[in-house]
């Protein structure tokens, strides 16, 4: 079996600040990480092949030339192959130029049985990428999985997708594309002789050119959707801070709910 | 909208280096560079700018868009009951529908479905587009897509909105891809530009750290997924009359590729956060499953008290994911949030900014919950919750 996992570097938005004066984003500091949804997926691809030594696990990201140390990342964790599509030309994309890209991608790679990636990257929360790169390769999906067994020999598999009250469970095709949530594992950690691996292997590089895209159909070019401005959210301004015993502080409390008529 | 910088302008102040949220400026020799691969476009520098030196493309490419008209709300239904948002989504469409002075239609697919139209049309929908089908019964993306993509060629809508539910956000991303158009995920305000009647999109990006209000300028339909609990329902008028559009289904071989085995419900008596007027969320200050048992006893305080948590006491195990308030849990809107041993991450501000009142409880001082609180204490939970029970009427 060969598996496909779609990883992205992000910004650990858990340490994003603002700057008080100046309402800007402060990211100085702020630490790479692999995106942890994508942790998932890489892990659930992993432990396919912890059970059958034949299957082949590769990475596929789509970032700026630093991705190659996420990338390495993932190959200490244990994924065999990793590739990066890199170009100046695919800068600027939104989620719809980005899956292009990434089809275009995996398309390259050749048979795929399975792709997997993170249900959404914690930097954008979008989480369409993975269905618009089903899309593009016309593979059916199925997002927010929770669970993933494999069965008829690597033709179906049956997944448990979680849903705000509960689960269901599904059967899909093979080949196919599954995003992955939190509740679907553990990401293992690195291994010292994986580490070592990693910086033993090549990670590919590929262009618009190396993937046969033409630079009208990525990157900002190809992008339907267009920032038209950002901002930082203005603060709520600061409440009442209550003073006096847990009792003074508590009738306090209720007698200001009372006012606003809120009970 | 690619950005530049006009060399003979620009002073090497380092100001757009700043501001911009991407890293994409760097300053060589007195002069912003820009790099295209991490810029998108969003004009912030263009503004910090005060010599004039940055630029902006403003596309002026004319596509012929007025084929496509109304406003189109995709009308999610779960074993045959229509989810909450779709009328939080009838009372927004309506208003945008309004301002571009068009219609508002509500799609909907399912088996046996038909009654549901009749509250549709009351939430304020001009026209209901059905699909009946058992193989429509339950969601399933392949055959959604198929439908509703169909019916989106043959009617042309200009704008399409989905609640951004489990299903929704699996729903929108394909049809984007059918329709080869953009879609803007989680969007917490939406307004039509008064002079072209295109929409505008706001959402949070970065954890909530920073909001981008997106455009989708040479394509349609306009796509965008809306967080439930952001917009207000209308009033239903029950007299409202309504047309009923009968869309045809018909499904090849391959056509739907997943099969649905069961559907599982586990948050056991349904809490729906969403409409709670009263909540009670904890953090990691409440230090164990036991301490959610407290902060019961002061949602039972309240009609309708519903407990919550935040992500860091839902990933330690101690309560269910169901109840999780923020940027990746449900954004919530009460009366009343009293916030217990959360120290307000931005991801879970960002969910439950909007209540109404804002209590926090938390022995930190310095904790952030206090900047969005409009009452704060500081102190003990275990000491102060059972005070406030004691006193509330």
């Amino acid at each position: 079996m060969r598996i496909a996992v779609c990883v992205k570097q992000v910004p650990d938005t858990n340490e994003v600040r603002i700057d008080p004066v100046k309402g800007t984003l402060i990211r100085e500091g702020v630490p790479s990480i692999l995106n942890p949804d994508d942790a998932n997926a890489l892990e659930a691809a992993l432990q396919l092949k912890d059970k059958d030594k034949k299957t082949e696990v590769i990475v596929i990201t789509m970032g700026p030339p630093q991705a190659e140390d996420m990338l390495r990342e993932c190959l200490a964790m244990g994924a065999d192959e990793a590739y990066l599509l890199s170009d100046r030309a695919f800068g600027g994309a939104d989620t719809c130029a980005t899956s292009t890209t990434i089809a275009a991608g995996i398309k390259k790679l050749g048979k795929i049985d399975l792709v997997l990636a993170g249900r959404q990257a914690i930097d954008g929360d979008t989480a369409q990428v993975g269905p618009q790169v089903a899309f593009r390769l016309g593979l059916p999906v199925v997002t927010y999985v929770e669970d993933i067994k494999i069965k008829d020999k690597g033709k179906k598999a049956e997944v448990k997708r979680m849903l705000e009250d509960g689960y269901e469970v599904i059967e899909i095709q093979l080949p196919c594309l599954l995003t992955a949530v939190k509740e679907l594992n553990e990401p293992r950690y690195m291994t010292i002789a994986g580490i070592m691996n990693a910086y033993k292997k090549d990670i590919t590089v590929w262009d618009h050119k190396a993937v046969k895209l033409d630079p009208a159909d990525c990157g900002l070019n190809a992008s339907p959707t267009q920032v038209f401005r950002s901002f930082t959210p203005p603060p709520k301004g600061k409440g009442e801070m209550l003073s006096g015993t847990a009792q003074k502080m508590a009738a306090t409390l209720v007698d200001r709910l009372k006012e606003k008529h809120a009970i | 909208m690619a950005v530049r910088v006009i060399k003979e302008k620009c002073k090497g102040c380092s100001k757009c280096k700043k501001v911009c949220p991407f890293e994409a400026v760097t300053i060589e020799k007195k002069l912003a560079i820009i790099d295209e691969s991490k810029c998108t476009g969003c004009g912030q520098c263009v503004e910090s700018c005060k010599f004039g030196a940055i630029e902006q493309d403003k596309d002026e490419t004319k596509v012929d868009l007025s084929a496509y008209k109304g406003v189109w709300v995709f009308a999610e239904q779960r074993k045959g009951k229509i989810t909450p948002v779709v009328f939080e989504l009838l009372g927004e469409g309506r208003k945008l529908a309004d301002d571009i002075g068009t219609e508002l239609c509500a799609i909907l697919l399912g088996d046996k479905v038909e009654k549901l139209t009749k509250d549709l049309i009351a939430y304020g929908a001009d026209k209901v587009y059905l699909a009946e089908d058992p193989e429509l019964k339950d969601y399933r993306t392949d055959a959604y897509a198929k439908v509703i993509n169909d019916a989106i060629e043959k009617y042309k809508p200009e704008i399409v909105l989905y609640g951004a539910t489990h299903i929704g956000r699996d729903l929108a991303p394909c049809l984007a891809v059918k329709a080869q158009t953009g879609l803007t995920a989680d969007c917490t305000k939406l307004e039509i530009d008064p002079e072209d009647k295109k929409i505008k999109q706001t959402r949070p990006a970065f954890g909530g750290n920073l909001m981008a209000t997106i455009v989708c300028p040479k394509t349609r339909p306009q796509m965008s997924t809306v967080r439930p609990g952001v917009m207000q329902k209308a009033a239903p008028d029950k007299k409202k009359k309504g047309k009923v559009i009968n869309l045809k289904v018909k499904f090849g071989k391959n056509d739907i590729r997943t099969k649905v085995l069961k559907i599982v419900k586990t948050a056991g008596d349904q809490v729906s956060l969403t409409d709670a007027k009263v909540i009670v969320a904890g953090g990691m200050g409440v230090g164990g499953p036991e301490g959610f048992e407290l902060l019961q006893k002061l949602a039972d305080k309240f009609p309708g008290g519903v407990v919550a948590a935040s992500r860091a006491a839902v990933d330690s195990g101690w309560i269910d994911h169901s109840r999780q308030v923020g940027q990746t849990g449900t954004t919530v809107k009460p009366n009343i949030y009293f916030a217990c041993g959360i120290s307000g991450a931005i991801q879970h501000v960002a969910g439950m900014q909007t209540s109404d009142i804002i209590i926090a409880i938390n022995k930190n001082e310095t904790a952030p919950i206090f900047e969005v609180a409009d009452y704060g204490i500081v102190g003990d939970l275990f000491k102060v919750i059972p005070e406030i029970i004691a006193a509330l009427p």
